[in-house]
């Protein structure tokens, strides 16, 4: 990594930088608001199935985090908790809540939304990922490729939730209906780089946003052809995109609560 | 002479033999195949590790009983233990011997071939019957799934099958 380091442009690590920031903070915030399922996941099984999804990812976020810290940006821990939203880069979808009320009150969480936001968002995870397989930043490939063998055991589980509720009953079928919109609304974001995708696409580090959210399209549509639906449009203009800093209150008051824990023991192993 | 007190890697691996995984105490960490490298200057140790799954928490517990392990050498100064993802880790590094030391554990190991599709075939646990169909992928640690055996008809563990072609 060192020899990395010195051969290193200025303006080529300014980009691994900003995209490792927009996985890292995805990864983070999907793994903790899949954390809050804990205990409320429709049955024991898939308790144990969203707990352990939940783990892997976190287990990704560090990873991307550690990548930051070999770059001299930061303490891995300290990127990862002590942020402010506005510092950010994960997509909106990332960060909203799982539904009404609070983990520790009554939870009213709505596992349709759960199900839809982490299909789709797995499913362009592997499209990313197998990207990065071949990113000009080796360190990056080297991890995309332990990330993608335990992806494809997420991918798998949310896409049979996926295909389950669609094929179920009328309610069903109506809440999927619902949730599909709400994660489209905030879609927008997850394959864009922000202001910095020029520099990014330029240093060769992952593919085009366009070419992302084509194959994106192209692996969802044989799944939705089957269920007799078609494929939601992404919007190319995000309402708020999330990879410039620009988050909803449902960010400040998720990194409240992880950073809370952290400030309390911030020693401790994650 | 100096030379007297080097260490060795062949000592180093043998004493790796005693790391267990902490989950699973019956299999070492040579048995999982996460040892790629063993390397001495003098009297220091190096000791390169592959992560089984990225967010396992045991790792941290892993890389402590690797040092601690090492050290119990008496020619061992230093030791250190660097976590590395190339190559990474897959279910068909787990040894022979790995095998054996999982079904003692009442784990089934993982398959010995995965297909070109993704899929494979494991023995049930308890019979040795393949009439077996998955559970949950997802089991208790981030590397084992739970499985049914339609012979026996008992619920079994199995290491989760991870591989380059999926
Ligand atoms: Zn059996």
């Amino acid at each position: 990594m060192n020899e990395n380091e010195t051969v290193m442009s200025q303006e080529y690590k300014e980009a691994i930088t900003s995209l490792l920031f927009q996985l890292a903070d995805d990864d983070f915030l999907y793994a903790y608001r899949g954390s809050e399922w804990l205990g409320l996941a429709p049955h024991i099984e898939e308790d144990v199935a969203s707990s352990s999804i939940s783990q892997d990812s976190m287990g990704h976020a560090a990873m991307f985090y550690k990548l930051l810290e070999d770059l001299g940006v930061g303490n891995a821990d300290d990127l990862a908790h002590s942020r402010p939203a506005l510092d950010r880069k994960n997509s909106v979808l990332m960060e909203r809540v799982n539904g009404e009320g609070y983990y520790m009150e009554t939870p009213l969480y709505d596992w349709a939304y759960q199900v839809v936001r982490s299909y789709f968002y797995t499913q362009a995870k592997k499209i990313k990922i197998d990207s990065l397989c071949e990113s000009s930043y080796s360190p990056l490939a080297d991890t995309a490729v332990k990330v993608r063998m335990e992806l494809y055991y997420h991918r798998l589980h949310w896409e049979t939730w996926f295909k389950q509720l669609l094929s179920s009953t009328d309610v069903a079928k109506k809440k999927m209906d619902e949730a599909i919109k709400k994660v489209m609304d905030d879609f927008g974001d997850v394959f864009s780089y922000g202001n910095e995708k020029l520099l990014i696409e330029k240093s060769r580090l992952i593919s085009s946003e366009e070419s992302l959210r084509d194959k994106w399209n192209a692996s969802i549509e044989p799944v939705f052809a089957a269920l007799q639906m078609e494929v939601p449009k992404i919007s190319d203009k995000p309402t708020k995109n999330g990879r410039n800093g620009e988050h909803t209150q449902d960010l400040v008051e998720a990194l409240h609560t992880l950073s809370e824990v952290y400030k309390f023991d911030p020693i401790a192993t994650w | 002479m100096e030379a007297s007190l080097e260490i060795s890697p062949g000592r180093v691996y043998e004493v790796l033999e005693g790391v267990k995984d902490p989950e699973i105490d019956s299999i070492s960490i040579m048995d999982l195949g996460m040892v790629v490298e063993v390397t001495t200057v003098g009297n220091n140790v190096k000791v390169v590790l592959l992560p089984t799954f990225l967010g396992c928490p045991a790792l941290e517990i892993i890389k402590k009983n690797t040092i601690n392990a090492v050290k119990e050498l008496p020619e061992v100064k230093d030791v250190q233990v660097e976590f590395v993802f190339h190559p990474p880790w897959t279910s068909d590094r787990i040894t022979e011997r790995g095998h054996v030391n999982l079904r003692k554990f009442g784990i089934a190991p993982p398959p010995r071939q995965i297909e070109a599709d993704g899929s494979w075939h494991i023995e049930c646990a308890y019979c040795g019957s393949t009439y077996v169909t998955m559970e949950n992928v997802f089991g208790p640690t981030a590397c084992r799934s739970i499985l049914y055996c339609k012979s026996c008809k008992n619920v079994f563990e199995a290491m989760k099958p991870v591989s380059t072609l999926m």
